[in-house]
């Protein structure tokens, strides 16, 4: 096992920079306009010139590429160029981190929770009231873009006043709990229908297995069998997803974020690489995909602890 | 042995015992089954009323939206209305006679967008799904099957799904003009990689099967094997996902709109026409501009889901009978 891991995470440090090579030289192939953004027609050529030589953009790529690696390799991952002006990346993300973190890993929390609790439920009323009306929930969210039903959250549950005072505000604050509820609960509905439908299924199929029975004939109660097998069973596919979403909180949600002005990360890799500040771009890349990279690798482990069958290095013998 | 049961074997006749006699006719009868794959899948799937329901929606209104623009009194999509009298457009018309759906911010035809709208989203949709498909499938056959291919194919998938979809956005937007054909390239482009990684682990679980080592002792060539041994195995849980792709890509769509990466203003497409209903949704009297597009938006994506989770049940040979 440790042998393994070891390769695997060698083998993520060469993904990682084969990535990080590749997204470089795509953002060089971009236009020089957008290094200025609206400004580009007052600007004389002679001022474009400087500013492009400030960022370092009229130097050869190879040496450009050359000076970036020599830079993150004493752990600097440089200034932002355009986004804040000469504000380190590093600052940047800790600034706007944590908000996306607090708000990811609570709705992962949360959709765990609920999603589970539905799913069993539904199981347990297969082709009755609950099963139906839990499912006509899952494939609404499923099949409507998030952005039409977040929208409507937001446009219609703001509206909910008690006496004259709005029960949930437009916007997030700080300092307002309240001001986080809708947040949450739009980020957590995606999650738990996937995880309901996940548990149902799983539930149906399984119930019917012969272990089940075995576990009943010799006596068990119907709650050791849930808890014991029958969930430890259901939870291993999802051990594949789990670490990568807890790492990839840091990411944030592009409309949650935007529809309720939350200073996180969402849509922060799309507006930097619009504005094409390169910096940022790189830094933002590297982080997400080692933490992507690294999720999946988790996640193969934490498989193969819940489920000992699997077998995650070559079995002797295996063709 | 209780009194009953001795009566049960005393009451079997020994005739049953007895040789029968060589009938041919008989023989065929048992061995004969009108079983046809897709038959019962068909049969199967046609027997659900809320498959019924949905298909006779979906099919309207992919009619509708074709024929519309043929229709007699109908407005053009991209044409700026005004008022005969002052010569000023009709900005933000409310629904009425002559403005089925409203205008919107500059005067444009609410109904005749919403129409033109779902044309171009369903095409987009459908080429792209199409594409998936056949791509998607072909690459992750091949990344499950062949062996000595798998760590390539894994490091490629890595780095291809790492790269923002964004920059490649912007490359084809500077490289060719922000239009349908980027739209479709960019998202071909990018798309094959969920099904190809959906379809590459699922032959991974059925690739060692006994009956495919049988076939593969046999000497039968890899396509032979993956074509006839491993994607039939597979049809119900690929038409789910292709089902489920022409939704997403519709999604995908509204997001790459909402991130400013869509298609231009002048081409409208479900995704644009959400985006600006949602720029003036915090005027009450003007939400008609996002809730008429919200609302055909999810009938679409309801029916395509819907009907795409029936037909993988149906498709699903352990639900025939």
């Amino acid at each position: 096992m440790l042998k393994y891991s070891i390769r695997r995470l060698l083998q993520s440090l060469v993904t990682v920079f084969i990535v990080i090579t590749l997204v470089f030289l795509l953002m060089r192939l971009l236009p020089e306009e957008g290094y200025f953004g609206d400004g580009y027609d007052k600007l004389t050529p002679e001022q474009r010139e400087n500013i492009l030589r400030k960022f370092g953009l009229l130097d050869p790529w190879y040496i450009q590429l050359r000076n970036f690696y020599s830079s993150l390799l004493r752990g600097d991952l440089g200034k932002s160029i355009i986004y804040r002006p000469d504000v380190p990346v590093i600052a940047i993300i800790k600034d706007k981190a944590p908000f996306s973190i607090a708000f990811g890993l609570a709705s992962i929390f949360v959709s765990l929770l609920f999603g589970l609790t539905m799913g069993i439920t539904m199981a347990r009323n297969k082709g009755r009231f609950w099963d139906k009306l839990w499912t006509a929930y899952v494939v609404f969210i499923n099949a409507v873009p998030a952005a039409v039903y977040l929208l409507f959250i937001q446009l219609y549950l703001t509206g909910i006043k008690i006496g004259k005072k709005p029960v949930f505000p437009m916007l997030f604050s700080r300092g307002n709990p309240r001001s986080w509820i809708l947040p949450l609960l739009s980020m957590s509905l995606g999650g738990i229908a996937g995880y309901a439908l996940w548990m149902r299924r799983y539930m149906v199929d399984q119930l019917n297995q012969d272990y089940v029975k075995l576990a009943r004939a010799k006596g068990l109660s119907n709650k050791q069998i849930m808890v014991r097998h029958v969930m430890r069973n259901a939870f291993v596919p999802m051990a594949q997803y789990l670490p990568s979403s807890v790492l990839l909180t840091i990411s944030g949600s592009i409309y949650i974020e935007s529809l309720y002005s939350i200073p996180g990360m969402g849509g922060l890799l799309v507006d930097v690489i619009r504005r094409q500040d390169n910096v940022m771009v790189q830094a933002l890349v590297l982080i997400y995909s080692t933490l992507g990279i690294w999720g999946l690798f988790l996640g193969d482990i934490l498989m193969a602890v819940f489920d000992p069958r699997i077998r995650l290095e070559k079995r002797e013998g295996a063709r | 042995m209780s009194q009953k049961e001795l009566q049960v074997i005393q009451a079997i006749e020994d005739d049953l015992f007895t040789f029968a006699e060589y009938d041919p006719q008989a023989a065929e009868r048992v061995g004969y089954s009108d079983y046809s794959y897709w038959g019962s899948t068909l049969k199967i799937f046609f027997k659900n009323k809320t498959v019924i329901f949905f298909l006779v929606l979906m099919a309207s209104l992919i009619l509708f939206a074709t024929i519309q623009p043929y229709l007699p009194g109908q407005k053009s999509p991209t044409k700026i209305h005004t008022d005969p009298v002052t010569g000023r457009p009709l900005q933000n018309q409310k629904p009425s006679s002559e403005f089925w759906f409203g205008t919107n911010v500059i005067g444009q035809d609410l109904w005749a967008r919403i129409w033109s709208g779902t044309r171009t989203s369903l095409l987009i949709a459908i080429i792209v799904g199409i594409w998936e498909v056949f791509f998607g499938i072909f690459i992750g056959a091949i990344w499950g099957y062949v062996r000595q291919l798998d760590a390539f194919m894994t490091e490629a998938y890595n780095v291809i799904n790492n790269i923002p979809t964004t920059i490649l956005l912007m490359l084809l937007a500077y490289i060719l003009r922000p239009s349908f054909k980027t739209m479709v390239i960019a998202m071909c482009a990018t798309g094959w990689l969920g099904m190809a990684r959906f379809v590459r682990n699922q032959i991974v679980i059925i690739r060692d099967r006994e009956y495919n080592l049988a076939s593969r002792c046999l000497g039968t060539p890899t396509t032979r094997i993956i074509t006839k041994n491993l994607l039939p195995y597979l049809v119900s849980v690929i038409v789910m996902r292709i089902a489920l792709s022409i939704p997403g890509t519709i999604g995908w769509e509204v997001f790459l709109t909402y991130i400013g990466l869509g298609l231009p203003i002048d081409t409208p497409s479900l995704g644009n026409l959400l985006n600006e209903g949602r720029q003036v949704m915090m005027a009450p009297n003007l939400r008609y501009q996002l809730i008429f597009p919200a609302v055909v938006l999810s009938v679409i994506t309801i029916s395509f889901y819907v009907l795409g989770n029936a037909f993988a049940d149906a498709s699903d040979p352990r639900n025939h009978y």
